[in-house]
């Protein structure tokens, strides 16, 4: 057995009470793939940041390459041996892109006090060329789509020569080509001896990288196993501690009124010559690769923007939908892929931001009816249920699950027909994913008809009732429930 | 242990301004024998409710993610208009009031609505007419005080009710209403949203430009009262009156515990804010400590008050 590149033994954390990490041991080997596992909460990120030396932990100890580090103390130690892709954008907008690449490392390419941007540019264009980019190093950062952005962190990292890179959910906003670009470096990574430890929620992708899984639970230490050695099911079960069973319950479509349609919707250069119908009780999957004009196609059906051709009826009748607002009136929800930007509002409490989209219902003369509100953000905290404080405790503060159980909620709450969903599971651990897909059942139950947008294939086979696939801003197929497949929406998508 | 030193920091984060006021209160109490006079604590009020009235009408800007510069000019400008039409035996005294009020309310709907259909920042535009809301002032006044004002007009700024002088009876009905335009009611709740994530607000329904337009109307509102307060105090429609108040007013704001960045803040804050201002600086005279020092004094406290808010927040 060869000696663990990074060994972590007994490692424990408490913030102000609440225990994070508990007696956490890991071992990661020179050119191993490691996943890390876990729920939201399950102390992932407080390891990392222990790692990266951002935490100080209350005991353990941490061992890189055979000699002890005291973490938070002299970080100093690990840099250029430990490098980290973030799942939050790090960059610098106005910067340019070899810039950010080398920022912190000027001095490689600085002549005493001067820089010489010439050759950082070619350093950096070796690096993106490496991965595959065709990008121009000279261009500034802010310029470049989230994906671009996300490669130009990966490469960064990649470029540190470091010994073990740790990946949280790099593919979170990358393309499939992108994605198929990344496993190639890691293979190359791999080869070359340095250990990835890869953080995501996409479980076909640890499964089909990762030669070990590390599962974490409630700040413990669950298990440690090769990737071969379990299944889905299985690793899913160790995540969350108990057996989820029957992750999509679908419900047969009965016969229904039309509720919306779409005729030859186009917008400029993201879609063109949309067409479908939606019933009450339906749910319409759309899929399709990033930049396929998903988003954009939810973004004008809920008035965010205006599209330049075509027509959108709602009960049969053509409406023009300017803005949010009106689109709220005309019975629409929608709940944003970018749910920091569009969905919540983390200064405000959580009833603050449930009743947000609803609040004429609850006025009362010039003033807010309080006990009305109070009603509802009770009903809803239980029927979502929704972990937090309380209902006066801010919604910033909350995990990424129940943040998105509170957009729900705000949706609901304006009491829609229509409800656009994109990617309505993003960013959410398995148990808050579960309690969606069970909203959406009932949801549909009720008879509201549903737009589902998902990247995750085996979630919008499971619940739509027919699949919309879009491919560079056309429609490619409009596929039924028992025609679809993952082959065949994988071949309309990329038409 | 952890959480209880945490939670003690919040706690003066959250009330340190206000416990800071009752100590300079109660400090001056017990040392200055003339401080806690009535007729000092109505010199107190009377001082304050311009200045109060200003901080009210920008914390709505503040919190709503903005900020607005021209509050100086709006109160010279509706000063000045004020008294053309106050002049005694010519109008009825809600003509110059009204008046007044309304150009005020103008200025303010002009930032709002350049800054809703423009996009550029707040700051700027309001910038601007902080310079065209002094030129405005000095064209309608030719450049020279408008006096000879009629006595009803110069009630408004210098009579009393009951023992109360008419300034903090405006200041106290003005408090009341803006803390419930801003926790009780729908506008309120929008106006946090607003400054707290724009965009999400947006997505949520909220008529965005709609909110800023009133909230930059309800600003110029209130410096328009607070430039008709002045002017019927000094007695003297004045083009180069309020000059630097939109500092001041700022200053009570944040003071108060407003976020500059948008999306929290209370009325009450500003109020202790502006009140904290007024009895440091009657302090200061009733001390004879000379008006240089006070400047010194004062800033310092702007910055002590933004150091103490960000320990609050970083422990909690």
């Amino acid at each position: 057995m060869p000696q663990p590149i990074l060994q972590v033994s007994h490692l424990s954390k408490s913030f102000s009470g609440t225990r994070a990490l508990e007696n956490v041991g890991l071992e990661i080997f020179a050119g191993e793939v490691h996943a890390l596992m876990g729920e939201n909460g399950a102390g992932k990120s407080t390891l990392m940041k222990v790692l990266m030396g951002l935490v100080k932990p209350d005991a353990g100890t941490i061992i890189f390459d055979g000699e002890p580090i005291v973490p938070y103390k002299n970080t100093q130690q690990l840099k250029g041996k430990l490098a980290m892709i973030h799942q939050e954008l790090l960059v610098v907008p106005g910067l340019t892109v070899a810039q950010n690449l080398f920022l912190g490392r000027e001095r490689e390419f600085s002549f005493s006090f001067l820089l010489r941007d010439g050759a950082m540019n070619t350093a950096a264009q070796g690096i993106l060329s490496r991965l595959g980019l065709t990008l121009d190093p000279s261009i500034p950062m802010q310029e470049l789509s989230i994906s671009q952005m996300q490669m130009v962190e990966i490469a960064k990292a990649v470029s540190m020569d470091a010994r073990v890179i740790v990946m949280d959910e790099p593919t979170s906003a990358i393309s499939d080509r992108e994605v198929a670009a990344l496993f190639a470096i890691i293979a190359d990574l791999k080869a070359k001896g340095v250990a990835i430890v890869y953080i995501s929620h996409k479980m076909d992708e640890v499964f089909k990288i990762s030669d070990r899984i590390t599962v974490l639970r409630d700040g413990r230490h669950i298990r440690t196993a090769p990737a071969s050695s379990l299944d889905q099911e299985q690793l899913i079960g160790l995540m969350v501690g108990r057996e989820i069973k029957g992750l999509h319950q679908h419900s047969a479509l009965s016969e229904s009124e039309e509720v919306l349609s779409v005729v030859d919707l186009g917008k400029s250069s993201a879609f063109s010559g949309i067409n479908f119908s939606l019933h009450a009780g339906e749910v319409l999957g759309i899929a399709g690769l990033m930049g396929a004009g998903r988003t954009e196609l939810a973004r004008v059906l809920y008035g965010l923007d205006q599209p330049d051709r075509g027509q959108v009826f709602i009960d049969k009748e053509a409406v023009v939908i300017g803005n949010p607002r009106q689109a709220i009136t005309l019975g629409i929800g929608y709940v944003s892929e970018d749910r920091k930007r569009y969905g919540f509002i983390p200064k405000m409490s959580v009833a603050e931001n449930l009743t947000l989209s609803s609040l004429l219902r609850h006025r009362k003369g010039f003033a807010l009816g309080t006990e009305s509100e109070k009603e509802v953000v009770d009903r809803n905290v239980q029927s979502l249920n929704i972990k937090s404080a309380g209902r006066n405790q801010k919604v910033g503060e909350l995990s990424g699950g129940n943040q998105q159980k509170i957009v729900l909620g705000r949706v609901m709450n304006a009491d829609p027909r229509i409800i656009i969903l994109d990617e309505p599971t993003r960013g959410v651990d398995i148990g808050a994913k579960f309690e969606i897909y069970r909203l959406i059942e009932q949801w549909k139950a009720s008879g509201k008809a549903i737009i589902m947008i998902s990247s995750e294939l085996p979630e919008i086979l499971g619940i739509s009732d027919r699949i919309l696939v879009l491919a560079q801003g056309r429609q490619t197929a409009l596929l039924s429930r028992t025609e679809a497949s993952e082959e065949r929406i994988m071949k309309h998508a990329l038409q | 242990m952890e959480k209880q030193i945490n939670f003690r920091l919040t706690r003066i984060g959250q009330y340190g301004i206000f416990l800071a006021f009752l100590g300079i209160c109660i400090a001056m109490a017990l040392t200055t024998p003339r401080f806690l006079t009535v007729s000092n604590l109505l010199i107190i009020g009377t001082q304050v409710s311009i200045n109060a009235l200003l901080a009210f009408g920008v914390t709505f800007v503040i919190i709503s993610g903005g900020i607005d510069l021209s509050l100086g000019s709006m109160v010279a400008v509706a000063g000045v208009v004020a008294a053309m039409f106050a002049h005694p035996d010519t109008y009825p005294l809600v003509v110059p009031i009204v008046l007044g009020l309304l150009a005020g309310v103008g200025i303010g709907l002009f930032n709002g609505l350049v800054i809703t259909k423009s996009k550029v920042p707040p700051f700027i535009v309001t910038l601007g007419t902080m310079t065209i809301g002094r030129g405005l002032a000095l064209i309608l006044s030719k450049g020279r005080p408008i006096s000879n004002l009629s006595d009803s007009f110069n009630f408004i700024g210098g009579g009393s009710l009951f023992g109360l002088p008419f300034p903090i009876i405006i200041l106290i009905l003005a408090f009341v209403i803006c803390s419930f335009i801003l926790g009780k009611t729908i506008l309120g709740r929008y106006i946090y949203a607003v400054g707290g994530n724009e965009d999400a607000a947006l997505a949520s329904g909220i008529p965005v430009k709609a909110v800023k337009l009133k909230v930059y109307a309800l600003c110029g509102l209130l410096s328009a009262l607070g430039g008709i307060l002045l002017t019927s105090r000094i007695t003297t429609g004045q083009p180069n009156a309020g000059a630097g108040f939109e500092l001041d007013a700022i200053a009570a704001v944040i003071i108060g515990g407003t976020s500059t960045t948008g999306g929290t803040g209370t009325m009450t804050g500003t109020l202790i804010g502006a009140l904290l201002i007024g009895v440091i600086s009657n302090s200061l005279d009733l001390l004879n400590v000379t008006s240089y020092y006070q400047q010194v004094v004062m800033g310092s406290i702007i910055i002590g008050a933004v150091v103490l808010d960000g320990l609050g927040k970083k422990s909690s």
